[in-house]
């Protein structure tokens, strides 16, 4: 029993997860203690010189290209070593023991040689010998991964490493039911019988032998659809979760992100929403929609919200300005770079449309055709990324109404379009009728725009879009 | 003739296939012959993988036949800076694939056929596998000048290369996969092949770059499925087995269970991209900023496909330092791609004063770091 917890704990330490251990509590209380039982219940593993065996063809020298495992780590049986590389073959090498890597005896693209030591493994004394039985030194079965074992006579067919999922949960073989040809025991039999007994969710593990996907409603906890109706029971059974935390660094997208949104964060926002009833609208775009596809452009809803924001920052070029870093200085931008904000498959991005201000409605939609193409082939230039004044983001396409949206340095504002729905509105007699209604939340700065301004153009924008015609007055 | 599978085979295939490795209980002789119903490059190594992770092939080996929509597929330890135009590559949406086998970089397009010979690793033998493809090859066209050379590539005339050969060996499966030129688009092959990143160094395998031909070019009444039909035939032959091809769906995860986590895998950029060995960039960009030429020397370290290691040599203040140490450390740790390093530009300069001037210095020097991506 002692070396038994032993063994088990050493590859606790060493976490590499690939066969799912279902760990009871008291194995986890030996670990601590873990030297003093090695010392005195194992003697020293045997250290053996993995040897690089023959790959075929007469070849004699391979490069080594990838490690899998570095010294120290604990390896199983069959699990993947290197990669090595012979005259375009890539070979993987696996192991041939249970144990821990104690020396690699090659560096990256050293060359090594067949018959020559490639690692030294240290074998866990309790289980080197018979191991080595198993599978090594009988050449006729080293090809065969089912190999017969015989335990107390009695003659349970699993692979070694069905063997050692099942010790280390404490099963006993004779009890599993095999699924596997002559009943042989699978990996999936140990799964099953531990899904029975602790009611757990189990992760497939990624080694070779197929395990057909576990049917849902064997793995599924009974307890949201009850929730509604009564007080979950306390569970008896221990519910046992293997699944672990993953930690990676923030990179790319994400790191932009950060630094974007910890300088917005210096900024005083505030927020003015509306409504805007854009059934005037959808019909034009309808009438309009076949003529750009004339001309080979997608006419969407982006390229209107865009010049109507244009013909608003005419009147209101605060909001089209920058702050300086001191506060000290406002400046007023001449050209409208409106930045319609992205999703693509990595993350947020903001291009831009250069010069809203002398770019008719057509020119705006095909300017955006272009920028939405790079933009999901990841191949915005830097020029489209850079020198935006005024945002628009159209969160709708996705869903929701109203939001709070972040306004991005240097701009001092920025505009939230929610969806079009539509909803019951009351016309001038009285009367209910359906209106295609879209919500629009604009965020700006405060430290230079007043909410009266913020106010004045959101009507602005809005009689334009509530009424399409009026843009024609305007246009430029 | 290509039999299209009826229900009846389907079924036997699926027993086939998703018997654990303790055998077939199915009547199949000594060989299968499949084919793939997709052109999608990654779908088609990830089916390559599955048989070779899950099929046991003691008793019946396999022959899997497969054509892409166009892509290049470079070698399990290549550096695809190094090998082709990436740049290119982006532009004429051509997508890029990195297979498990070793070797060097090639072209696929629908003119093109993969032919992959699955076997146990006792079995593996390469030399045998081309010899029955131009075996093939000959009994369709008799006058064919076919010759396999001892690096295992097909030469047409003794000079141009018809197919090249990879392979992948693991505990006990083996497959040889090797490609056949009928029909494929030699202008794009040359000009994709062709990489225009200077000052790479690196340990990665080389490509060895050939001439090549198209059996089309001899014989203009050759088709891709004539070639694919005729090597069937011959493997069939070989193994004394029935001449019939199984098409295979490799979307299928009933047949395959796993297959789809496998092309996902294929398509990530850590696999692609991320499993580059270790290189430097060590070169000279030439800006043209106003009415001069500026020479910046740039040096980079980029291990798993990340910069490890930025250094870029400006003249002295031409960017304030402080942008100029925020651009280096920003750099360092992301991805050596275009579009990261855009994205991260564009970022940064938000946070950085409103110049015009500074603005398109800034622009200016990233595009240029872009271009050695």
């Amino acid at each position: 029993v002692c070396i038994h917890r032993v063994r088990s704990c050493s590859n606790i330490r060493f976490i590499k997860s690939k066969h799912v251990c279902v760990l009871d509590k008291s194995a986890l209380k030996f670990s601590h203690q873990q030297r003093l039982f090695r010392t005195s219940a194992v003697s020293c593993g045997q250290i053996v010189q993995f040897k690089l065996s023959d790959i075929g063809e007469g070849i004699t020298e391979v490069t080594v290209k990838e490690w899998y495992i570095k010294e120290g780590d604990s390896v199983s049986q069959f699990d993947s070593i290197c990669e090595v590389q012979s005259d375009k073959a890539s070979v993987t090498i696996t192991s041939r023991y249970d144990g821990v890597i104690r020396k690699l005896h090659y560096s990256i693209d050293d060359i090594a040689f067949v018959g020559k030591p490639l690692v030294d493994i240290e074998i866990d004394a309790s289980k080197g010998v018979a191991s080595e039985e198993d599978v090594v030194e009988t050449p006729p079965m080293s090809h065969d991964e089912h190999t017969h074992q015989e335990i107390k006579g009695h003659k349970t067919l699993a692979t070694p490493a069905v063997r050692r999922l099942a010790m280390e949960n404490n099963i006993k073989l004779s009890e599993v039911v095999g699924t596997g040809k002559d009943n042989r025991i699978l990996k999936e039999d140990i799964l099953n019988y531990l899904a029975k007994q602790t009611g757990a969710i189990l992760p497939p593990s990624p080694k070779a032998e197929i395990i057909p996907p576990l049917p849902k409603s064997e793995t599924l906890p009974a307890a949201p659809k009850d929730k509604a109706r009564k007080i979950p029971l306390p569970v008896s059974r221990p519910i046992v979760f293997s699944g672990k935390d993953k930690t990676e660094p923030v990179t790319g997208f994400q790191k932009a992100m950060v630094k974007t949104m910890s300088a917005a964060l210096k900024i005083p926002h505030f927020g003015y929403c509306d409504e805007i009833d854009l059934t005037q609208l959808v019909q034009l775009r309808e009438e309009l929609k076949p003529l750009a596809e004339i001309r080979g452009v997608k006419l969407s809803f982006m390229p209107f919200f865009i010049k109507a924001a244009s013909l608003g920052l005419l009147q209101y070029p605060i909001l089209n300005a920058s702050l300086d870093e001191n506060c000290q200085n406002v400046t007023y931008k001449a050209s409208h770079n409106i930045g319609v904000a992205m999703d693509t498959g990595q993350g947020l991005i903001v291009p831009n449309v250069k010069n809203v201000q002398v770019c008719s409605v057509f020119e705006i939609a095909a300017e955006l055709n272009r920028l939405q193409s790079l933009g999901s082939a990841g191949q915005l230039g830097t020029s489209d990324l850079t020198g935006g004044t005024f945002t628009l983001s159209n969160i709708g396409t996705i869903g929701g109404t109203y939001a709070k949206p972040v306004i991005l340095p240097p701009e001092v504002a920025i505009g939230a379009l929610g969806k079009i729905q539509v909803l019951p509105r009351f016309n001038g007699k009285g009367e209910v009728f359906q209106a295609q209604i879209m919500n629009v939340s604009w965020s700006a700065d405060h430290r230079i725009i007043d909410g009266a301004t913020m106010a004045r153009f959101s009507n602005l924008w809005k009689s334009y879009l509530e009424n399409p015609a009026s843009m024609l007055l305007d246009l430029k | 003739m290509v039999l299209q599978p009826s229900l009846k085979n389907c079924l036997w295939l699926s027993c086939v296939l998703r018997t654990p490795k303790a055998g077939f209980r199915s009547t199949a002789s000594g060989a299968l012959v499949i084919q793939s119903v997709s052109n999608d490059v990654y779908q088609n190594l990830a089916v390559e993988d599955w048989i070779h992770d899950h099929m046991d092939l003691e008793k019946q080996q396999v022959l899997f036949l497969w054509r892409n929509s166009p892509a290049v597929v470079i070698g399990r330890h290549q550096n695809p800076w190094q090998e082709c135009n990436l740049r290119l590559l982006r532009q004429k949406n051509i997508k890029l694939a990195r297979r498990r086998s070793g070797g060097g970089t090639v072209y696929h397009d629908l003119g093109n056929i993969n032919l992959t010979f699955f076997t146990t690793k006792k079995r593996y033998e390469r030399m045998e596998n081309l010899k029955l493809v131009v075996k093939a090859l000959k009994a369709l066209r008799p006058q064919l000048d076919m010759h396999v050379t001892d690096r295992y590539d097909i030469l047409l005339d003794r000079h141009y290369k018809i197919s090249g050969t990879a392979a992948k060996l693991g505990r006990t499966s083996a497959y040889h996969h090797c490609t056949l030129l009928c029909n494929a688009d030699k202008f794009v092959l040359s000009s994709v092949l062709k990489s225009p990143y200077k000052g790479l160094k690196s340990n990665a395998t080389p490509s060895v770059p050939a001439s090549v031909k198209n059996l089309f070019e001899e014989d203009p009444s050759l088709t891709s499925e004539m070639l694919l039909d005729a090597i069937a035939k011959e493997y069939a032959m070989h193994h004394h087995t029935d001449h019939h091809i199984t098409l295979i769906n490799p979307a299928d995860e009933t047949l395959l269970p796993g297959i789809n986590n496998k092309t996902k895998e294929l398509q990530t950029w850590e696999w692609v991209y991320g499993k580059t060995p270790k290189f430097s960039v060590s070169t000279c960009l030439n800006i043209v900023y106003k009415d001069s030429i500026l020479d910046v020397k740039v040096n980079m370290d980029v291990k798993h496909g990340r910069i490890e290691v930025c250094n870029i040599d400006l003249p002295e203040q031409w960017l304030p330092p402080a942008l100029y140490s925020k651009l280096v450390k920003s750099l360092t740790g992301s991805k050596f791609c275009p579009n990261e390093t855009t994205t991260l530009a564009a970022t940064l300069l938000r946070v950085c004063p409103q110049d015009d001037e500074l603005h398109s210095r800034w622009n200016l020097l990233c595009e240029n770091m872009i271009m050695l991506m």
